[in-house]
This record gives structure tokens, sequence and C-alpha cells, in this order.
């Protein structure tokens, strides 16, 4: 039977019963502790090599893994190893593929959105689409994001596929050293890759395709949220 | 009864508006009046238990049952109430009509807030049009 537990704290940090009072209430006395034996499986860290020359034994035992041949001189505190996973984000139930998103935050705030999918790292694949409103496809967190009851048909668009997190991922620059005249020319902007203009179009064009069905929609997402006067978020259906 | 300035006075018979608490947003008569700060209200058509309501969270009506008997059981509400139709005369006045709209308005998505706005600017497009038009001919 589950019960409370038997013993409280007279103050925070100090129990009423200690631990051997505990260990008669519990009758712990009548249970005997079964050990589960361990089953150790052995790495092997060093092999046996056959040494050449009459007086050299043979044989010799060598570690696999070489010893470092320097130690820093100093003790240096390295900090701890964490077997902590991040949980998957998890999507808001009202975000389906295809809702229409009001982004809340950012450059594109008031911005309505077509969602596509979510990505491996929780973030949210949206699209304007780029010819409607100007958004180009682009990851957003969902906590920025208000979702409507709005949906889009999308299971006529192109494949989704090639867009992951590694897509949007912006090329690492290689570290130099900057000379006098680079540091007093503007800084030139890098254009973006060209395959992403031409993804932009594909995914657009089959997007548009359904967006032109909806009487208003267009123009819907073509518009910006806004609250007027005696509005309040929290009290709107969305 | 004199009723001076006002159109409206709280009295047996009188049909009224359940502001809040117990059956918010209904009608109700009032059967028996308590004191100053109470009366005794019920309504079987509309859903109201019979209960004491506070004034203060009564609006009062046009509407008054005649000849109704004071503190008469809920049947007899119920005879009195839809004997005059006042229900269907409640749902006509503009009053009602508000509140239904406001009703419809607060369950509008986000979608049918905008598509909205787009046709009332084609509305006042096409009327102010008109209106120009006339207003050429006077002149």
């Amino acid at each position: 039977m589950v019960h409370a537990p038997r013993n409280s704290f007279l103050v925070p940090g100090v129990p009423r019963y200690s631990r051997s009072v505990i260990y008669s209430k519990k009758a712990l006395y009548k249970r005997k502790k079964v050990q589960v034996p361990k089953t150790e499986t052995k790495v092997e860290t060093t092999k046996t090599k056959p040494i050449g020359g009459e007086k050299n034994g043979k044989e010799r035992l060598i570690p696999l893994e070489k010893a470092p041949r320097f130690y820093p001189a100093e003790d240096i505190p390295r900090p701890k190893k964490s077997r902590k996973v991040n949980k998957p984000t998890k999507l808001r139930p009202s975000i389906t593929p295809g809702t229409v998103l009001i982004l809340v935050a950012g450059r594109f705030r008031g911005k309505r959105v077509v969602f596509l999918k979510q990505l491996a790292s929780g973030l949210l694949l949206v699209t304007g689409p780029f010819k409607i409103n100007g958004v180009p496809l682009r990851r957003v967190n969902q906590a920025y994001v208000i979702a409507t009851s709005t949906k889009i048909n999308i299971s006529t668009v192109c494949s989704l596929d090639k867009f992951d997190d590694a897509y949007f991922k912006k090329a690492k620059e290689s570290k130099k050293k900057i000379t006098e005249k680079e540091f007093f020319e503007d800084e030139q902007k890098k254009p973006l890759p060209e395959t992403r203009a031409s993804d932009q179009k594909e995914v657009d064009k089959s997007i548009n395709a359904v967006i032109k069905k909806t009487p208003h929609l267009r123009d819907y997402l073509h518009s910006r949220f806004s609250l007027s006067r005696g509005q309040f978020p929290h009290n709107l259906a969305f | 009864m004199t009723k001076g300035t006002f159109k409206r006075v709280v009295e047996v018979g009188r049909v009224v508006y359940v502001d809040r608490g117990e059956g918010e947003g209904k009608l109700a008569v009032i059967v028996d009046i308590i004191d100053h700060n109470r009366a005794l209200i019920d309504c079987p058509t509309t859903g109201v238990p019979r209960h004491s309501h506070s004034y203060r969270r009564l609006t009062l009506t046009d509407f008054v049952l005649k000849e109704f008997p004071r503190s008469g059981g809920s049947p007899i509400v119920r005879k009195y109430f839809e004997k005059e139709n006042i229900l269907e005369k409640w749902n006509k006045t503009a009053w009602a009509k508000k509140l239904e709209n406001r009703k419809k308005k607060s369950v509008l998505t986000d979608f049918d807030r905008f598509k909205l706005l787009k046709l009332k600017k084609q509305h006042r497009y096409r009327v102010n049009l008109e209106e120009a038009k006339l207003r050429k001919q006077k002149a």
C-alpha cells in the first residue's frame, strides 16, 4: 500500500526521524537486500606486440592509446560534462502545416505568413510568400508567433525536404587580419547563395496557386496585423 | 401609475435584462420586490431560475407583463410571458440586435475581421460615390 511518507521535517533540513529510526519503522530488517551482479564488459586498453631481437623478450605489452607527451604545468579545472539532453520542442497544437501565423517580433513584425513545417531545431519554417508580403523562407521561434485559425491547404506545395537548419546556416567566415584598406572601406554585403532565390520562387509559385483560390486571402496576407483602439489581443479570437 | 421623468420603473411584472450573475444575458420577470436592493426574478421560458437578484445587476426593459399577479409561481410567469410574446418583441428591439451583433463580432477570426474591413470599405466607397453625385446635382 502506498501511504504518505512517515518522515516529516521539523524545520526544513531537519527530519523528525533519524535514518536508523526510519530503518526500523519501515521494517527494512525484514527485507533482504538482493544485489544485482554487475555485468562488466572489459575494454581492452593494451595489446601485446611481438618484438624482434633475441634479447628483447619476444613481445611487449603496449597501451593502445599513447599517453600525451606534455602535461599542463598547472591543473586547470575542467567544466563538468553535462549528460542532459534538450527535449525536442513541442509544436503548439494550433499550428499545423498551412496555418497562417502573425509574426509579433523582429523585422517582419505584424506580417501574416504561412507556416510550412517544423525543423529539427524546433524552429518554424515560414514563408510570406515573398511575392505577396516580402517575407522570405525563414525560420522563426513559435514563441514570437500568433497562430490564426486560417489554414491553407499546402499538400500540393512542392517538396520541402531540402529545407533544414543547415540550409539556413551562414557559411563560417575564416578569421583573417583586416588590412588597413579593408578597414576603412565599407563592408560589402555578401550576396545570398543563388539557390535561395530559385528555391523561394519554386515554393512561392505552388503556394500562390493555392492562395489565389480563396477570395481576399491574398490581400489578407499582404496586409499587416495591428491592434486598433479598444482591441486587446487576449480578448480576440484568431 | 405616475412615472414622472422615469420611463421604466421597478414593478411587479417588469421584464428585465440580467446583466450579471445567474441567468446572465437573459430576460427575466420581476415577480416580487424584496427590498430597495433586491427583487425576486424568474423566467422559465428563457431558463432563469427563480431567485433574488440585485437591481444593480439588472436593466429594466420597456416591457411589462400586464396584470401579472404578485409572487405568481413559475408556470404563471411562463403563461404571462408567452401570452405577450415578449421574446419575439425583444428580438426586434435595437437593443437585442446590438447585443446579438456584439456576440457575432466577438467570435470573428482574424481573417473574418479582415474581410469585414474590406467589405465595409467597398460599401463606404459606393455610398460616398452616390452621395457626391447627388450633391453635385443639388449644387
